[in-house]
């Protein structure tokens, strides 16, 4: 099974990145990352008083989706280029729940992201065992064949037309405004983005920073590296699939678009915009990136891919570090000379 | 034989594209001690050992570990079951403090790794057996300090704390003083000298000042083959030994 002849360092795409180990906040000190929190916080819970609140549960979705790559990409090496595969099936799954079992919303969406997660066993069990570019085309193929499945089955999932009118229920409360359900999908965004800070600052994290910097140094301390790759591969997609669960339950309808290769693109857009291994970066990204192309499709904008596109490839020559590195960066920077 | 030898090999070969890089080697490795791999560069030494560790599988052949087969096994299970190795050209997690480097070796046993849901700050149960170790190799100092800031000498010496914080069986050491000035090599010694008790290391080693330090066992390979084999003061006065790296020199020339 394992024909692994490296014991060179490893080929990432993240491997050029410079960042700090355990995510640029780690960095800084307690109160700052108290103060940060409580910002954090403070902004989620005015958001849909400045913005649209349909525009705030996407970014709260894509928050979700970009920390699930994250974890990947930046926390484990691992470049998906697949990801829509969990958010997409999540959304079928969360969406078919919703209609045929009329459960509560946050069950429904607990339930699609279970199935992402269990079609990301045997998707990374064979993804993993490959690095680099190899990964993500083996991710990507992935992602095209569960699209490909979802268009021709349309009996389930609707072909074309998609899932329409999805309910959103929750124990009779009326949520049809998107503002109260904001504030009722805001806790399950924390407890998931709480979940993913705990996985990066876990002992499992560890490992995970470990193999992505060493993988061959990470299996001669006997860390069965393949099943770290695959665990970490199965919580992004569980995360992924939450973010995808939620955004069926904002639009209350599911389109083939949330399984197409673009929706894997934009995440990890996202990603890189906030800045790769930074966690809290994609949470910026996706606030960002999600505003602009509102902004944009308002505006009558036509071509939003060719803006994205133009940023993406900015923030890749001129600051690699994405935004949230670069300000911890510059902050890094600045406490240095201060002293 | 291969009831006393921790850890042999029978028979061991590997070929790259047609080319046999380790062709038909017997070894065996005496328990509690210092079993020194030389010979001129090609010659399958870290082929060798990366068949040892399960990092490359072997074309043919057999591996025991303590009399227990262990051929095709993967690198981290070679790991579990008492074999550390380091490596030639310095394999470390760049940004990983010396400190973490160490507790991520000593919790590899327990499981502790796959608990994604508890603090990283569980892992300060492995912070006084750290320490300790990172004392003996002499990072005390350095603990703290990310391991692409260490100087060259530290980093060989961090490869050496973390392989000792596996407690293994048997110690696989490839070119441990490779690059190092001389006051590291002394240091080096030194240390294996310590670290050598009670288990077995094997070492790939070109200084032959340090083989004949600390090897009481060597084995000379050349083209991937068993030249010689004996104590060292009998190895170094083997005329094919002699010819062999003469030959080797020539070559390079």
């Amino acid at each position: 099974m394992s024909e692994t002849s490296t014991v060179q360092p490893a080929e990432s795409p993240a491997a050029a990145v410079p960042r700090s180990a355990l995510g640029a906040v780690g960095a800084a000190p307690g109160w700052v990352r108290y103060a940060l929190l409580l910002v954090g916080l403070a902004v989620a819970l005015w958001l849909p008083n400045g913005l649209y609140p349909a525009i705030a549960v996407d970014i709260l979705c894509w928050a979700l989706f970009a920390v699930a790559i994250d974890l990947l990409l930046g926390f484990t090496g691992l470049m998906s280029f697949g990801h829509a595969a969990f958010w997409g099936t999540s959304a079928y799954a969360t969406g078919l729940v919703a209609i045929h079992a009329g459960v509560p919303f946050p069950v429904a969406v607990l339930a699609g992201a279970l199935v992402a997660a269990v079609l990301a066993v045997p998707i990374g069990y064979l993804a993993v065992k490959r690095t680099g570019i190899y990964f993500a085309m083996v991710t990507l193929a992935f992602a095209q064949m569960i699209y490909y499945i979802a268009n021709k089955w349309g009996s389930v999932t609707g072909g074309e037309n998609g899932l329409q009118s999805v309910p959103r229920e929750l124990f009779g409360l009326d949520l049809s405004d998107e503002y109260y359900f904001y504030y009722a999908a805001l806790p399950i965004v924390i407890l998931g983005l709480a979940a993913a800070w705990r996985i990066v600052h876990s002992p499992f994290g560890r490992v995970l920073v470990g193999i992505r910097d060493n993988p061959a140094r990470a299996r001669a301390l006997g860390y069965p590296v393949h099943r770290y790759k695959l665990t970490a591969f199965v919580l992004s997609a569980f995360l992924a699939g939450l973010g995808g669960g939620l955004f069926v339950m904002g639009h209350r309808f599911v389109s083939l678009d949330a399984l197409h290769w673009t929706t894997s693109g934009k995440a990890v857009i996202v990603v890189v915009l906030g800045g790769i291994g930074t966690l809290w970066g994609g949470v910026l990204g996706a606030a960002i990136l999600v505003r602009l192309e509102d902004w944009l499709s308002y505006s009558g904008f036509e071509t939003i891919g060719l803006v994205t596109g133009g940023i993406f490839v900015l923030v890749v020559l001129l600051f690699r570090r994405g935004i949230w590195g670069s300000v911890a960066a510059l902050a890094q920077r600045w406490r240095v000379r201060r002293r | 034989m291969t009831g006393q030898a921790i850890l042999s090999a029978r028979g061991l070969t590997r070929d790259f594209r047609g080319f046999r890089a380790v062709d038909t080697v017997d070894l065996d490795v005496a328990p509690d001690s210092v079993h020194a791999l030389v010979g001129p560069n090609g010659a399958g030494k870290t082929t060798l050992f990366n068949l040892l560790t399960g990092f490359l599988r072997p074309t043919d052949g057999r591996i025991e570990l303590a009399g227990r087969d262990v051929t095709g096994l993967p690198p981290e299970q070679v790991a579990r079951l008492g074999v550390a190795r380091s490596f030639q050209i310095t394999s470390l997690f760049p940004q990983l403090s010396a400190r973490e480097h160490v507790e991520l070796a000593l919790q590899s046993p327990s499981g502790l790794g796959w608990q994604f849901w508890r603090s990283a700050k569980l892992m300060r149960r492995y912070a006084d057996r750290a320490a300790e170790l990172l004392d003996m190799v002499g990072l005390a100092e350095l603990a703290d300090a990310p391991a692409e800031a260490l100087a060259y000498g530290r980093k060989r010496a961090l490869e050496l704390a973390i392989a000792l914080a596996l407690d293994p069986k048997v110690l696989l050491l490839d070119e441990p003083t490779a690059g190092m000035g001389l006051e590291d090599v002394d240091r080096t010694v030194d240390l294996i000298g310590r670290i050598r008790a009670g288990r077995t290391v094997v070492m790939v080693e070109h200084n032959m000042s340090v083989v004949g330090r600390l090897a009481d066992t060597v084995t000379v390979l050349q083209a991937g083959r068993v030249l010689v084999e004996g104590p060292y003061e009998q190895v170094r006065a083997d005329e094919r030994v002699i010819t062999a790296y003469l030959g080797a020199a020539d070559a390079a020339h």
